[in-house]
């Protein structure tokens, strides 16, 4: 049955596991896009800056789509959310906070990353949560686009061989340590599949991307490391690296000089 | 005698405002005289982004931060279109895309004094947005009926951009100017800082004997200091209706000579930053111009050997 805000913030189990689960897409999308846009004026080429900016752009105004959504809820205004809450507060798996690393590193855990993504909001599109179902749609027809872009950068630099090949494998094996992070749903995993929220769960969502990745890695003839591991911490239960905190006494540098002031 | 009859229908097609195409025939002087423009504005868009990427992962809220994000990445994107076009001029001369970003990289092109200088604070973001770019339309402006097509054409667009930019820049201006004590005093602070500079980003007041050439083949139609006091007509009366004060205490209009009357900039200093790369920024942007473009190389060069294989 499909819900509106109105009638899930009557309902405090429902109500808190749809607010964990936007708090995980929107911390995800945060990180990430901005981690992306520290590239800016350092890419490879160009070209590439301008496009790899595109994807920045998006990936954080997808953030502020999910952190609209937490508004309505009755949570916090969406800057509010996205500068002022401390790293236990914060669900976004651990790999989207650690640093982007060279310019393999970025690729493969961006294109892991948009696989992952793909796949949870395709478990996103029959959500009881009206409005989340409908701005996966047209989040979805952007995050196509990433995923072209990214797959022809994984696919080439791995095919390239030498020093380009090298950074790949090398690059994958650091970021698997992290990348099982991504598939966990939190401490109320159940709650949100019993309500609807997200039509699968996380050993699924592990399962369906690991069957989407294979071929991927087989394509660009790098060897699989095989499933990846449940890390040691886990982001979406509020537990996070040094990285974080660094991240987000960046972004909120300006802002927390006077936190009252309109900026 | 062929070439002074060549030489003659061209300044003939540039008197009669007629546009020069890439493939048309060019004396080399307007050729060089070109190339030497458009690849020095390019390879200031791109070292334009740095002052204010700075503040790209600090920007104050959600909307600021995709503001800023886009209007970098506008800054780098008229780069590229500039470097397009520089290339055509360049590959004549046996010059690649390479070659114009070693010559940055090298110190053997310049780029504008202001992208030398510090953006400590959020408010220099802002400032760059609202004065740097201003007086950058001001100039791009004037060069929109250069006699060189694919140049007018590039520029046309640039043009429309940074006007966006320009309102982004007040904003944040805005913002701050009818904020906090401290907000007011972070702005004021950033236009005494980039008040030379900006005074000095117009060029030399006497005319140079390569801005005269450029105005005969109609590159340029406007001298340094038309630009200059157009810049001061429009930004003086606007600084100072938002409350804040401009750190030369000899502007004033002249009424008699309808010209704005400003403190020299240290032409010999700015020069200087300008020539030798000796800004108090310029080594440490260079070097990020530098990983971006020979750290990186592995990557362009991955690119172009997985491309031939799957051509193969």
């Amino acid at each position: 049955m499909m819900q509106t805000a109105e009638q899930i913030v009557q309902e405090p189990r429902l109500r808190h596991a749809l607010t964990e689960l936007l708090y995980q897409l929107a911390d995800d999308e945060l990180c990430l896009g901005h981690r992306d846009s520290e590239w800016l004026g350092l890419a490879p080429d160009i070209e590439g800056d301008v496009a790899f900016s595109s994807i920045a752009q998006d990936e954080v105004g997808h953030a502020v789509f999910y952190l609209e959504r937490l508004h309505e809820l009755g949570e916090a205004k969406p800057d509010q959310l996205a500068f002022f809450r401390g790293p236990g507060e914060r669900r976004n798996a651990i790999l989207l906070e650690q640093p982007n690393g060279d310019w393999a590193r970025t690729i493969v855990r961006h294109f892991l990353y948009d696989i992952f993504d793909d796949i949870r909001m395709e478990a996103l599109l029959q959500s009881s949560f009206h409005s989340l179902a409908q701005g996966v749609v047209k989040i979805r027809r952007e995050e196509h686009y990433h995923l072209l872009h990214h797959k022809m950068w994984f696919t080439r630099l791995a095919q390239a061989g030498g020093e380009a090949r090298q950074r790949m494998e090398q690059a994958v094996s650091e970021v698997w340590m992290e990348v099982g992070g991504l598939f966990s749903l939190g401490e109320v995993e159940e709650e949100m599949l019993h309500y609807g929220l997200i039509a699968c769960g996380s050993e699924g969502l592990a399962q369906r991307w690991a069957e989407r990745m294979r071929p991927l890695f087989d394509e660009a003839g790098l060897n699989w490391p095989g499933m990846p591991v449940k890390p040691k911490r886990d982001g979406r239960k509020g537990e996070h690296t040094k990285d974080l905190e660094r991240l987000i006494q960046t972004m909120s540098e300006v802002v927390g000089s006077d936190p009252d002031a309109q900026w | 005698m062929i070439t002074d009859q060549r030489h003659e229908q061209f300044m003939e097609r540039i008197q009669r405002g007629e546009k020069i195409e890439a493939t048309d025939w060019m004396p080399d002087e307007y050729r060089k005289l070109l190339l030497k423009l458009i690849h020095m504005h390019a390879v200031s868009e791109i070292m334009g982004a740095f002052p204010e990427k700075e503040w790209v992962p600090k920007a104050p809220t959600l909307k600021r931060k995709l503001a800023i994000m886009a209007k970098v990445q506008d800054e780098v994107g008229h780069g590229q279109l500039l470097l397009r076009v520089a290339e055509d001029l360049a590959a004549p001369l046996g010059k690649t895309r390479e070659d114009l970003m070693e010559d940055l990289i090298e110190g053997r092109v310049k780029f504008h004094n202001v992208f030398h200088m510090e953006s400590p604070t959020w408010a220099d973001a802002g400032v760059i947005g609202w004065l740097v770019d201003g007086a950058a339309i001001i100039n791009q402006a004037a060069l929109l009926s250069t006699s060189y097509g694919p140049y007018a054409r590039v520029l046309k667009r640039i043009c429309a951009e940074e006007s966006f930019h320009m309102q982004h820049g007040e904003n944040i201006i805005l913002a701050l100017a009818g904020g906090s004590k401290e907000q007011r005093r972070m702005l004021q602070e950033a236009v005494n800082r980039w008040w030379e500079s900006l005074i000095f980003f117009f060029g030399p007041v006497e005319v140079t004997d390569a801005a005269r050439r450029m105005i005969d083949y109609r590159i340029r139609t406007k001298t340094n200091e038309e630009l200059r006091q157009q810049f001061l007509k429009k930004y003086v009366p606007r600084i100072h209706s938002l409350g804040l004060t401009i750190p030369d205490p000899n502007l004033r209009y002249d009424e008699e000579s309808e010209k704005w009357i400003f403190t020299e900039p240290d032409w010999k200093k700015f020069g200087e930053i300008v020539r030798y790369n000796q800004g108090p920024k310029s080594q440490e942007r260079l070097k990020l111009r530098r990983f971006a473009h020979e750290d990186q190389r592995w990557v362009r060069e991955a690119m172009v050997r997985s491309q031939k294989m799957q051509v193969v």
